[in-house]
Formats: C-alpha cells, structure tokens, sequence
C-alpha cells in the first residue's frame, strides 16, 4: 500500500514538474498587448479547484463540513464561469480589429 | 444500461478525460500568442473546463448532487453577472476578485479535508503535506486578492498603508509565515485537533492582509500577477492531495504564467520581488526629494493652445496612464486621435508595460476604444521615435515617464525603465491637479519649459481639444 502511495506521487510530481516546464514555454510567447486577457485566463483555469470540491462532497458528512463545501464549489464556480467570459468579452475587442501584424 | 454506466465510471476511462482536457488548456492557452487565435483559444480551453468538471461528476464517489446544484447555482448567479456588466476599466478588480474566490475554493477544501478525516488521521505524510500547503497559500491568496481587490475599486485607500516601519511589518510577516508553517508542520507530525487548522488558516490570511495593505497602487500590476501565481500552485498542490492530474496541470499552468507576469512587470520597474512584497515604496526617500524642490514654474494651457498645437504637428504620440482609466478617458481619446488623423496628423500610443493597475491594461482600455493594434507601441519601440515627435500628449501617467528614473540616482524610483517624452518637441500633460502620483514623487516632466499642463477630469480635457480641433 505504501508502495502504491509513493509511485502515485512520482508520477504525479512528474506531471507537475512537466507541466510547469510547458506553461512557461507556451507563456513566453504570450505578447504584451494579451497580458491581461491571459491572465483572466488563466484565472478562469486555476478555477478548476472545483473539482476538488465536487470530489469530496461526496462522502461530506454533518452541516459545516457542507456549507463550507457549497461555498467552495459556489467560489469555484464564479472563479470558472466569470473568468471564461470575461476573457471573451476581452478578446473579442482585440478580435474586432485590424490586426495586421497582429500575430508577431 | 449497467455495462455502459461502468464503463463511464471506469477510472481510466475518466482518467483519460482528464488528459483530453489538460490537453485542451495547453492548446487553447498557446491560442493566446495572437489576437486572431485568442478567442478561439479561450474557448477551447473553456470547453476543456467543462470536459473536466463532467468527467468528475462521472466519478462514482460523487454524492451529494443538491448541493452540488446548489453550490455551481450560487457560483453562476454572482459570476455571470459580474463577468457580463464589469466595464473594462475595472478589470483589475475583477481579476483580483476571481482570483482571490479561486484561492478561497482551495483552503475551504483543505480545511474539509481535515475535518473529513479527523485531523488527516490515517493519511499519507504527502497528502498531507500538499494539503497544508494548499492551505496556507490558498488563505494567503485569498485574503491578500480581497484587500487588492477593496484597494483597485477605491474601498480601500490605495496609498501604501503602513503598520508601524517597513522594519516592524517585515517582522511581523515573518512572524505570521513562522506560526501558519509551525501550525503545518504540527500538523503533519501528527496532531489531529481543529484549532491547529485554524490557527494555521487564520495567521496565513493575517499574513495575506498584511503582505498586500501596504503596497502602492503601482506596485499593484506585481502583486495581482503573484496572487495569481501563488493560487495556481495552490491548486496544483490540492490536484496532488487528491491525485488529479487535471488539477496538477491547470494549477502548474496558472503558476507558470503568475511567475512570468510576476517577473516581466518587476522587471519593467526595475524592482525585485522580495522589495515590493516587504512594501512601503518610496516613503521616506519621497520625503527626502520634497526637500530640495527648485523646480521653476509649472506652465497651465487652455484646450485650445493644446488643439492648435497638436493640429500643426507631424507626430503625436499619446501617453496614456491610470488616470486615463480612472476618467474613463479611452474612447474620447480615441476620438481625438481619429479627428488628427483626418488632418494628416499621424498618431501613436506609447505604452509602458506597467501603466495602469494590472499587466496590458492599457492595451485592453485601447482594444476597447477601438484603437488599430498597428499604433499600439512598446516603450523599447516607442523610445527613439519620441526624437522626432512634435507633441508628446500624457494622458494620466506619471511615474512612468518621470527623467529622474534615469538622471537622479536618489530618486526612489532611479533605475526604472521609462517612456522618453521630454525627448519631444513639445509636451502636453493631462492631469486633474498638480499633487504628486503615487508615493509622492515629484516629476520633474511637470517643470521642464517643454511641458504645458492641461487641468482638469482627463475625460473631459480630451473631448475638450476635440472640440476646440473641429472648430479650427
């Protein structure tokens, strides 16, 4: 069981590690002019702690534990849906205009 | 119908999901390189989201579903508002405000994790390890994303606010990082009651009030880039606690990009981190350099010199600032910038990677108004061509183009990279009154017998020459 424990956090400190390696990468090339629709974006995405909460709802028991998960998932929930389409709204703006040498 | 629903269940089957939509962050977020391909990458990485979150709702230990409605019913009720009617000026705020619920989410989940298993009795040290450190940064985000937050939309002051000296508060933070680390590692070696949490819950969000009070409205594009930062990694340490490796990768993504940001801009000032985190910018140095003031006399314009002075020129090259944000200036001077261009006036926007309250801020304010991407210019680009300009128009900026960043090495803010307007022919400055900008450092810009001040709400200064320009 310990065995099984430790390989799972190997595995999982890989994907980390890995992860971080390519987020900077992809990041790097994110222009000036984008930085604050990346990082509503972005925002949007650590949003994802939802699922943390969806996750362990599930075997909640006695009503703190329960609310204070209802607001974790209500949290996550603005944190997800607000940050996407604010994003939106943003980059339709950048959309709408003639962006000739936009993609620099 | 039983085959098919096991199926679903299946934990590879979901675990497959999850790399389908991690996937889906990766891409989308490299949609974001180009203007063309941002939308269209926000979206997917959107969809990726919602892969995500049904995927887990597949899991069979998901239990509990009227509160799930209740809690995602709550979320989309406060959060799609707010992201629909927020106006662009205040995004700062908004991005603070979504950043600190997502850091909120994380040490709520923590905190139950704790209480679920009666102190993390019987839990792997690593999990419990990831989950205190969840904790502490998740607290840390949220309470510090709040007091931004309060201090972008004005509830707050946004002059630094000092507890005592910037020695007393670094011990005091200190203090506050020791005892929510102890309460971690008391934790972690075994101690299973509840208070050890919340002393451990309550000191990091002490410490994340006391991290963000006293930093300066300018300092704040840094600190929303690392509130960002800290609540990615917070996440990607819960998706270890919980072995997700959706959550692993979306928080390392956000980390990343946080660190980046976080970088960029305390470079663009010239600062280190760690200086604009023990906080209180400039205090006695800005006092100091109010002492020897000899300036000469500060030279008051009417919106009609302004209008004749720009109609004439060849180049004119906008400067824009908070105080264009604040007034809500953008699509008045966009305006202004499109009656110049009628007459043959060529225009350009310089923009300091710095200016406003958060990363690209002004470029967003200018999206909005419409400006062609083509005249957006970064100051390394922007810089030698202020040479040949005839008017240099500052709309709301002041540190950033303060000289003394480059000739007065006891300046406060010496070293910091800054827009060349005095290099001009001429200089007009938009600004509501003459009290000096954040921290009060004085900006000898105002006095050099180039520069013409223009008083007055910048909003209505702009339509002003726009007005006195038509009728030319």
């Amino acid at each position: 069981m310990i065995v099984f424990a430790a390989s799972t956090l190997v595995t999982n400190l890989a994907i980390l590690v890995l992860a971080g390696f390519v987020g900077y990468a992809v990041i790097s090339k994110v222009p000036n002019t984008l930085h604050t629709p990346l990082m509503s974006g972005t925002n949007a995405i650590h949003g994802i702690v939802l699922l943390g909460g969806l996750l362990v709802i599930g075997e909640a028991a006695g009503v703190l534990n329960k609310t204070l998960l209802v607001i974790a998932i209500a949290f996550g929930t603005i944190n997800v849906i607000g940050g996407f389409l604010v994003t939106d709204r943003m980059l339709e703006m950048f959309k709408g205009r003639r962006a000739k040498d936009g993609d620099e | 119908m039983i085959v098919a629903s096991s199926v679903l269940q299946d934990h590879d089957f979901i675990s497959v999901l999850y790399i389908v939509s991690f996937a889906m962050f990766i891409y989308g977020l490299s949609g974001l390189t180009g203007p063309r391909t941002a939308v269209r990458g926000n979206r997917i990485a959107a969809a990726g989201m919602a892969l995500a979150v049904t995927a887990t709702l597949l899991k069979p230990e998901i239990g509990n579903w009227p509160l799930i409605i209740l809690g995602v019913a709550i979320g989309t009720a406060i959060g799609v508002p707010a992201a629909r009617q927020v106006k662009m000026t205040a995004m700062p705020q908004m991005v603070a405000l979504f950043n600190g619920v997502g850091g909120g989410a994380v040490a709520l989940i923590a905190w139950v994790e704790f209480r679920e298993t009666d102190g993390f009795a019987g839990v792997a040290t690593y999990v419990v390890i990831f989950s205190v450190f969840a904790a502490i940064v998740g607290s840390i985000s949220f309470w510090g994303s709040n007091i931004a937050f309060a201090k972008l939309q004005a509830l707050l002051p946004g002059k630094p606010i000092a507890i005592g000296s910037v020695r007393i508060q670094a011990v005091i933070n200190c203090g506050l990082l020791l005892i929510a680390v102890g309460c971690g590692v008391a934790i972690t070696a075994g101690e299973t009651d509840g208070i050890w949490m919340i002393a451990l819950l309550v000191s990091a969000a002490l410490l994340g009030t006391f991290v963000v009070l006293p930093i300066g409205g300018a300092d704040m594009p840094v600190v929303i880039s690392l509130l960002n930062a800290l609540t990615g990694l917070s996440a990607a340490a819960t998706g270890i606690a919980l072995d997700n490796t959706a959550l692993i990768v979306a928080g390392m993504l956000v980390g990343a990009s946080g660190t980046i940001l976080t970088r960029l801009m305390a470079q663009a000032m010239n600062r280190s981190i760690p200086s604009i985190v023990a906080g209180g910018f400039g205090g006695e140095v800005a006092v100091a350099s109010g002492a020897d003031t000899d300036r000469g006399p500060v030279r008051a314009t009417s919106a009609a010199d302004a209008a004749i002075q720009m109609a004439y020129a060849r180049l004119v090259v906008i400067v824009p600032g908070y105080g264009m944000a604040v007034a809500q200036a953008q699509h008045a001077v966009r305006e202004l910038a499109k009656s110049l261009e009628s007459r043959g006036v060529e225009v350009r926007y310089a923009i300091h990677p710095v200016a406003g309250r958060m990363p690209g801020h002004m470029n967003v304010l200018l999206a909005e108004a419409d400006v062609p991407y083509e005249q957006l210019k970064e100051m390394d680009d922007i810089n030698p061509e202020f040479a040949r300009t005839d008017v240099a128009l500052v709309i709301g900026a002041n540190d950033v183009t303060n000289p003394d960043a480059r000739t007065k090495p006891d300046s406060p803010i010496y070293g910091m990279p800054v827009l060349d307007v005095e290099q001009a022919a001429s200089v007009i400055v938009l600004k509501r009154s003459m009290s000096s900008g954040f921290a009060g450092i004085d900006n000898p810009l105002f006095y050099n017998p180039k520069t013409s001040m223009l008083f007055g709400d910048a909003k209505q200064s702009v339509s002003d020459v726009s007005e006195e320009l038509k009728s030319l």
